[in-house]
């Protein structure tokens, strides 16, 4: 085992809520090491602290508890052993692409000729040989973000630590620009250690990594790692890298599939543990109008079961959107998730391609079965006189559960679905719900049925 | 948190060239003409027999306090209604524009208690020597201070509507009057509030300097907080002004919690973008407001009689046919209103300035100038002290989101408080410490215009965006060089923007600041602020309109020169 660069153990971090109400864990027993000559990726969904964790690892935060070291001391500040390249590209307007280039070394006191000599170099590593004077606004994104690369790399880290760096680019650039980073990489002669990548795409983490690190959400921990043991440069077209990514996207599919057991198809469909309360179980932020074009979708494509990975390029969504899309389904029971693949049920098919007023019964019955949340907010109201209420009062129960943005998104989601299914009716400028007329035939007819 | 905006359109418009240097000279003249207009009526008429006295009683501060608020708002309508129609002459008409603009420009450039100098006497003659008079030059000049920046706002917002709405608008048919209650009144009303906000807090400063006013050796006195301060330092009586400063403090804190706050989170709804903003303001009137039944209440009774009015005004403002447009006689057209603009204003300057300088001579315009000169430096030397001395402090506090939020109404609070109700307690040290009085006015200057510095600085340093700090983090960019690579580029215009308000500032209160008194000792300074504040007194009409005429080329001829240059750096090269 080569050498460790950088290690964090037991690492935690949370933030106090706000009110008083307690803390909210981002990254809970986190273990990662980057050894040197490796390319590790993190890959999670968002939510599952991976910016944190990699911001941690770079010194530029604290962890709330845990260790951190820098080969073997302990980290305490900005590691000056790492070069950051960041999403959005972080370049200074008003300095040129050379003097941005030349930021790091200025810092570390180097001269001025030896940095203007270092920096060319590394601006000729990236193929920006030309650009040194232009200014950031008068670059394309791809640039920008060369620019980022080659100021990160004219330091010469130990580890390059890259941001989710091309998820801000074109499909077109992010490929181009990935596949020179990993040809770089190959060449042996790469100007860092090791590499640290931080991506929700399935296929770049298999494309660049070595191994790669599953983080899940809520809170976020590591799931499991899977190594990606190809001959360099991975070949997208061979079989093994398909069977990674299915691997992949079936743990990505499945939250709670423990990864540590032996790789084998698993049955998805475990139920999900009883909860303390309703408000606990999150609505993924989906709208209504999405999942309907989603089932359609699929019907539309025939009956039997549907890869996820497929249907992820297909629809050319990234990976977090497709994956919060299937939740919503899957949770409304209008599909079912197994081994990576999604099936739409019967009454998937049947609200997928019914009247719109049908579809809204259908809707309405699945939410109040399903949809906790929603449930509780339309029983709320049923069990008053005047059948309103507050919009605060359901935000203040919300916020014990969720930090303040998040129980913001929670009720506003939860009004979405209450709205499309003529539960209840919202008045933001009062901030009021009002029960409609069809919440208590509803409430009658739920409570006649045997649940 | 916003900047505070001096009114940044006068300093990126399209140059208008001839007619805009007309326009700024024209006003001056107009200025002028009014000043003998006012002086000569006044010669023929007899003071108010009945001038109200000012008890030194802490008991009455409550009600002096009310009727200065009281004042505050009549100026604060009417400023509403000003801006509405000068801002909307403006934007809509081609040769009003080139008109009102450079107007707004020169109007804001001259100084709020030139304004009151002027016109006090021409007030009250037109009142017939009843207070009303008097109140009403006391408001106009309140109304000076407040009106320039909304105007500028209001005019910048209805210049720059989303192009979609206006056409849905005109899709649609609707009246002008629908138009502008639907459409552009939301449109400005953000800005316009903030505006308000700010040029309100502004206006405390000029209302105490206004309630209490010599003119030709006679004290005028309105009953209100201002000329309780006044009469307190006349009586050197410590312990009232102290009372006085309490009452003060607790007035704006009340005006802002029960009127502004409310207002600016109203306000919050016509957010253009259509996604909610991440951190709405908030205020608890206003969320007890929204709560309670009253307000749905009011709103079903005025319901009916809202809706007729709408409809009456709806069908009066009919739609007017577009004309074609007519290109080819569009440049002659101008051509021949700068032409025919020239020739009136420079026989307005003729006339009245042989009649100024007949008066006084030549070389008291030199003389002038030169005081100009010498509060120009006090200006430039304030600037400096409070650019060097308050931007790092509001640095340190805007990168730092909780100190923000604590600082904001603080940073708030001090720019609203008027500055003048502590002078005296400056004065009594400059005198017991026998501190020279042209050097002991520019801290005066500095106490009302150096929040300003820091309230913008506070803005830039908090809008600096998260990736670029931690980018400067993980590079290694510490003290000096981060300073110089990031932080200042990155607060750049906000500083120029809290350099001209604070210089602005600076500029008004050298009227003020430049002659003060504790009892019957007076301090006087060299400086143009002097000139104006002892000719006022002693009612000489033609220093008067010399010295506020100066004093508004320079500022106008400043903004033009250092601070335009200025901003257009900020927006060129360093625009995040």
């Amino acid at each position: 085992m080569s050498e460790a660069l950088i290690t964090v153990e037991n690492v935690f971090k949370r933030f106090p809520l706000p009110e008083g109400k307690g803390e909210f864990t981002v990254l809970d027993d986190v273990d990662v090491t980057v050894h040197r000559g490796e390319v590790v990726a993190l890959l999670g969904r968002s939510g599952s602290g991976k910016s944190t964790l990699l911001r941690i690892m770079a010194g530029l935060i604290p962890p709330s508890g845990g260790d951190v070291r820098n080969g073997t001391t302990p980290l305490s500040g900005p590691n000056p052993d790492v070069g950051m390249v960041f999403q959005s590209f972080a370049l200074l307007p008003w300095l040129t692409v050379i003097e941005n280039v030349e930021l790091g070394l200025e810092a570390r006191g180097v001269g001025r000729t030896e940095r203007t000599k270092r920096a060319l170099r590394a601006i000729d590593l990236v193929g920006l040989d030309g650009f040194e004077t232009a200014y950031p606004r008068e670059l394309s994104g791809g640039m920008k973000q060369r620019v980022g690369f080659a100021r990160a790399l004219v330091v010469e880290p130990k580890v390059l630590f890259l941001d989710e760096p091309f998820s801000a680019l074109d499909v077109l650039t992010a490929e181009n620009l990935r596949g020179e980073i990993d040809d770089l990489w190959n060449a042996g002669t790469f100007p860092a250690q090791a590499i640290l990548i931080v991506t929700h795409n399935i296929e770049e983490a298999v494309f660049l990594a070595d191994r790669v690190v599953v983080l899940g959400a809520n809170p976020g921990r590591v799931r499991g790692e899977v190594v990606v043991d190809l001959p360099r440069p991975h070949n997208r077209t061979s079989p093994h890298f398909k069977e990674l990514v299915d691997r992949l996207y079936e743990v990505m599919t499945n939250p709670s599939l423990d990864m540590t057991r032996a790789w084998q198809p698993v049955v998805a469909d475990e139920p999900a543990p009883a909860l303390r309360s309703p408000y606990a179980r999150p609505l993924p932020h989906v709208r209504v109008g999405t999942i309907s074009g989603l089932l359609e979708l699929l019907v539309e494509s025939g009956e039997g079961e549907h890869e996820v990975a497929r249907l992820a390029d297909r629809l050319a969504l990234p990976i977090d959107d497709l994956l919060a899309i299937l939740d919503a389904t899957v949770m409304l029971g209008f599909a079912v998730v197994r081994d990576g693949d999604v099936r739409v049920t019967d009454v998937g098919r049947d609200f997928a391609t019914t009247t719109i007023l049908r579809s809204k019964d259908l809707f309405r019955h699945q939410v109040l079965e399903h949809a906790p949340i929603v449930a509780t907010i339309a029983k709320t109201l049923t069990e008053k006189e005047n059948r309103t209420m507050r919009g605060d009062f359901f935000l203040d129960l919300l916020d014990e559960y969720y930090p303040a943005d998040e129980a913001r998104r929670q009720f506003q989601t939860a009004v979405e679905w209450g709205r499309y299914a003529e539960l209840f009716e919202y008045d933001a400028e009062d901030d009021r719900l009002s029960g409609s007329d069809t919440l208590v035939a509803a409430q009658v007819a739920q409570a006649a049925t045997p649940s | 948190m916003q900047r505070v905006l001096p009114g940044p359109g006068s300093l990126r418009r399209v140059r208008y060239g001839l007619a805009d240097a007309a326009v700024i000279l024209g006003a001056l003249v107009l200025l002028a003409v009014i000043a003998r207009v006012g002086s000569e009526s006044f010669v023929s008429f007899s003071p108010p027999q009945v001038v109200p006295s000012v008890s030194l009683d802490p008991h009455r501060l409550p009600e002096y306090a009310a009727r200065s608020t009281l004042r505050m708002f009549i100026a604060l309508a009417a400023s509403f209604l000003f801006t509405f129609a000068y801002g909307y002459a403006a934007a809509r008409n081609r040769y009003a524009e080139r008109v009102l603009i450079p107007l707004l420009d020169i109007l804001q450039s001259v100084p709020v208690l030139g304004f009151l100098s002027i016109t006090i006497t021409g007030f009250i003659a037109l009142f017939h020597g009843s207070l009303l008079g008097l109140e009403a030059a006391a408001i106009f000049a309140i109304f000076t201070s407040q009106v320039w920046n909304m105007t500028f706002s209001f005019y910048q917002s209805l210049r720059t509507l989303p192009q979609d709405l206006v056409e849905a608008t005109a899709a649609y048919g609707l009246s002008p009057w629908e138009r502008f209650i639907r459409l552009e009144v939301p449109a400005g009303a953000i800005g316009l509030i903030w505006n308000a906000m700010m040029s309100f807090g502004g206006g405390w400063f000029f209302l105490a300097a206004s309630e209490a006013i010599s003119v030709l050796n006679h004290n005028y006195t309105l009953p209100g907080i201002g000329s309780f301060v006044q009469q307190a330092v006349t009586a050197r009586d410590m312990p009232a002004l102290g009372w006085a400063i309490l009452t003060m403090a607790i007035t704006i804190v009340l005006v802002d919690q029960l009127f502004w706050r409310p207002l600016v989170a109203w306000t919050d709804k016509f957010r253009l973008e259509q996604s909610a903003s991440a951190d709405s303001p908030r205020s608890w009137v206003y969320d007890l407001l929204r709560r309670s039944r009253v307000q749905r209440g009011i709103a079903r009774l005025t319901q009916p009689g809202g809706d007729a009015l709408s409809r009456v005004l709806a069908r009066v403002s009919t739609v007017r046919p577009r004309s074609g447009d007519r290109r080819r006689d569009a440049h002659l057209a101008d051509r021949l209103f700068d032409v025919v603009l020239l020739l009136v204003v420079v026989g307005l300057i003729v006339w009245q300035g042989r009649s100024i300088v007949g008066s006084v001579g030549v070389g008291e315009v030199w003389h002038v100038l030169l005081l100009g000169l010498a509060t120009l430096a006090r200006v430039v030397v304030l600037l400096i002290f409070a650019t060097l001395v308050w931007t790092p402090i509001g640095v340190a506090i805007g990168l730092s989101p909780t100190l923000t939020r604590r600082a904001q109404p603080v940073a708030m609070f001090l720019a609203s408080f008027p500055a003048n109700f502590i002078f005296p307690f400056a004065t009594l040290a400059f005198i017991t410490l026998h501190v020279p009085i042209n050097v002991g006015c520019i801290l005066l200057m500095a106490l009302g215009a150096q929040w300003y510095i820091l309230f913008n600085t506070i803005a830039g340093a908090a809008s600096i965006p998260t990736e670029l700090r931690e980018m400067a983090d993980d590079v290694g960019l510490h003290g000096w060089q981060r300073w110089r690579r990031l932080i200042i580029p990155a607060i750049f215009s906000s500083a120029v923007t809290g350099g001209i308000t604070a210089s602005g500032g600076a500029w008004n209160a050298s009227i003020v600041s430049e002659i003060v008194s504790w009892g019957t000792t007076t301090l006087t300074a060299t400086g143009l602020g002097a000139y104006i504040a002892e000719a006022t007194t002693k009612g000489d009409w033609p220093r008067i309109t010399l010295g506020v005429s100066i004093m508004s080329l320079y500022v106008v001829g400043i903004n033009r020169v250092f601070w335009r240059r200025l901003y257009k750096l900020a927006e060129t090269r360093y625009h995040l």
